[in-house]
């Protein structure tokens, strides 16, 4: 049988060639190719417009090949609203950590899914303020050890890690709402099918749309890559569980 | 079109529809509520958008997306809410990002009051958020000039692609005067005819809207380049309006907005007394008619320039520095809500021109 060389695997045309800065270890670029690849299989990426956020990934307009805004911090949700209330015919999405989203920006988003703006949102949560120098984040564990936790998060005196995806569950509009890890092959495969769907809903003009990824930041949790992503699934997962906590084909359920 | 009675504030919403505006994003605050109370039907009959937006941080930055499709986008708000779009403002300056804000002013610091004031000048005129960058600031006098002025807003802020703010405050707001709309509403933007609007980077490159600059050179040049926008404007968009200006006049004052028609009124009393003062009307706040203040203050006949605000004395520091120690500046106002009567502003005329006999 006569074979000839056929491409099985490459860069998403939605990414460019340019190599990250993003520490070893951090799985902001396994992330970034979720989504590049959901724009790409959607047919998305030439009316797509994204918006970065304040923190490690500000810098995230670099590595994509789409149109771009830079937010203030926090206020993500805030531009996307606004473009797609004025081009409902684009694609929209915020990429945003948990300082940005979960901290500073907590009013933006949720009022974002409340109104049920057709945008879609990548939260990344690895429990730290990561471009500050490792500080304590709305989502940093019970006892973890940050900058401004030097002792571990005393909960007596920060609270609880918030869990965003639960919190913008609850919420009445209509929505889909899931929380995705990377920290394994098995993992990216679904955290894939779960963003790919975020964007279907989003390019059908369904609801707001929101996929939390747990993520990993071997810097400033002071461990090893191979430490960290067993981190997440030892100590972050039992936390926040997996899953879709909300969907439009579910609403009655 | 025919004259119309209509409150200023539902003015400035009809003003931004006929400039071809169909996105409008705002928060209540008194005194200028009703413009998203009139906007939230009079959009969509054009089709149209307003969003009820939860803060005026989240106005501001919505307006920085909507910016960024290339269309015509603006709030309105009062000065606490002002205070929070600063944010916004800061970065849509920074991006270059053509934005219209109306500050309908009233009494502050804090929450202040709800009556009019003049008293966020500075923050307007002087940057009100951080880095290097200006505010055109246009300041109506009437209910018809603030429409003319909404209009003129968006033109500039499209023209030198960067944010313009109307400044009125609660009485402009709150009036009704008859005014006239131009008969034909302007096109909206075509998005996809601009060079520098996000519309998807299908046939070209990608296209960012930012204002993070790592490199300090870069930075640097986007500043000067934000700088030299704002030289260009200061070369062909003064505006100013004399008053009663004559080369017998004694006195100048020096008012804007609401507080320049009261000294109209004054002005014409005096007259009545044989005392003829003039006045001039600054209509860009920023960039500021340095040097045409200068040549009137400074005319031989001139003894004495009196600045009235309703403030505790704001623009009289840009009057001062157009002076140049060359004529002295005299400051009276009220502020908190207070307004100057025409008979204050008669007593302030005759006792400086008695201390210069």
């Amino acid at each position: 049988m006569a074979t000839s060389a056929q491409t099985v695997f490459k860069r998403p045309e939605s990414l460019t060639e340019a190599q990250t800065h993003y520490c070893p270890g951090c799985t902001h670029g396994i992330i970034h190719r979720l989504v590049a690849e959901s724009l790409d299989e959607l047919n998305l990426r030439g009316r797509a417009v994204g918006v970065a956020p304040v923190g490690c990934s500000v810098l995230i307009y670099n590595y994509f090949n789409v149109d771009f805004m830079e937010a203030p911090h926090g206020r993500a949700p805030a531009l996307a609203t606004g473009f797609k209330r004025a081009r409902p015919d684009m694609i929209v999405f915020t990429y945003q950590g948990d300082g940005d989203l979960a901290s500073i920006g907590m009013g933006e988003i949720v009022h974002a899914a409340n109104r049920g703006e057709k945008f879609t949102t990548i939260f990344v949560n690895n429990a730290i303020y990561g471009m500050t120098g490792g500080q304590m984040a709305p989502t940093t564990m019970p006892q973890q050890k940050t900058t401004t936790t030097p002792a571990g998060r005393d909960v007596s005196l920060a609270g609880y890690p918030v869990r965003m995806a639960e919190l913008l569950s609850s919420l009445k509009t209509p929505s889909f709402v899931a929380r995705a890890a990377v920290h394994t092959p098995m993992h990216i495969v679904s955290a894939k099918r779960i963003i790919k769907r975020a964007f279907q809903l989003q390019k059908e003009a369904r609801c707001f749309t929101l996929v939390e990824v747990l993520s990993t930041c071997p810097t400033n949790w002071g461990i090893s890559p191979t430490e960290a992503t067993k981190w997440v699934g030892s100590d972050m997962k039992p936390y926040y569980p997996l899953g879709i906590f909300k969907d439009p084909d579910r609403e009655n359920e | 079109m025919a004259k119309k009675l209509m409150k200023g504030n539902e003015a400035i919403g009809e003003a931004a529809i006929c400039a071809g505006t169909l996105h409008y994003f705002a928060y209540p605050i008194t005194p200028q509520s009703e413009v998203a109370e009139y906007l939230c039907w009079r959009l969509p009959e054009v089709g149209g958008v307003f969003v009820q937006a939860e803060s005026e941080v989240a106005v501001g930055n919505m307006l920085f997306g909507a910016a960024s499709t290339g269309k015509r986008v603006f709030t309105t708000s009062s000065s606490p809410g002002i205070s929070l779009m600063q944010e916004a403002i800061s970065y849509i300056a920074g991006a270059h990002l053509p934005v219209v804000f109306v500050n309908i002013v009233r009494g502050g610091p804090g929450l202040g009051g709800i009556l009019p004031a003049q008293s966020d000048y500075f923050q307007a005129t002087k940057g009100g958020g951080h880095g290097d960058y200006h505010l055109i600031v246009l300041a109506p006098a009437s209910v018809q000039e603030a429409v003319d002025l909404v209009i003129l807003a968006f033109d500039l802020a499209d023209k030198y692609r960067g944010p313009v703010m109307v400044m009125g405050d609660g009485m402009i707001g709150q009036m009704m005067e008859s005014v006239e709309f131009p008969s034909k509403h302007r096109e909206p933007n075509d998005p996809d005819k601009s060079d520098w609007a996000l519309n998807g980077a299908k046939d070209r490159k990608p296209r960012i809207v930012k204002s993070l600059f790592l490199d300090p050179k870069a930075l640097e040049d986007n500043s000067f380049l934000l700088e030299k926008k704002y030289e260009e404007v200061k070369a062909s968009e003064i505006r100013y309006e004399l008053y009663k200006v004559r080369d017998d006049n004694r006195l100048l004052i020096v008012a804007y907005g609401t507080m320049a028609r009261i000294c109209q009124t004054a002005i014409d009393e005096l007259e009545k007394e044989g005392i003829i003062v003039g006045l001039f009307r600054p209509i860009t706040l920023a960039p500021f008619p340095e040097k045409e203040i200068f040549r009137e203050a400074t005319k031989d006949n001139i003894e004495v320039v009196l600045d009235i605000e309703m403030s505790t004395g704001q623009m009289i520091d840009d009057v001062e520095r157009c002076l140049k120690g060359q004529r002295e500046a005299v400051f009276f106002g009220h502020t908190g809500g207070i307004v100057p009567t025409p008979n204050e502003v008669i007593e302030q005329v005759r006792r400086q021109l008695e201390k210069k006999k």
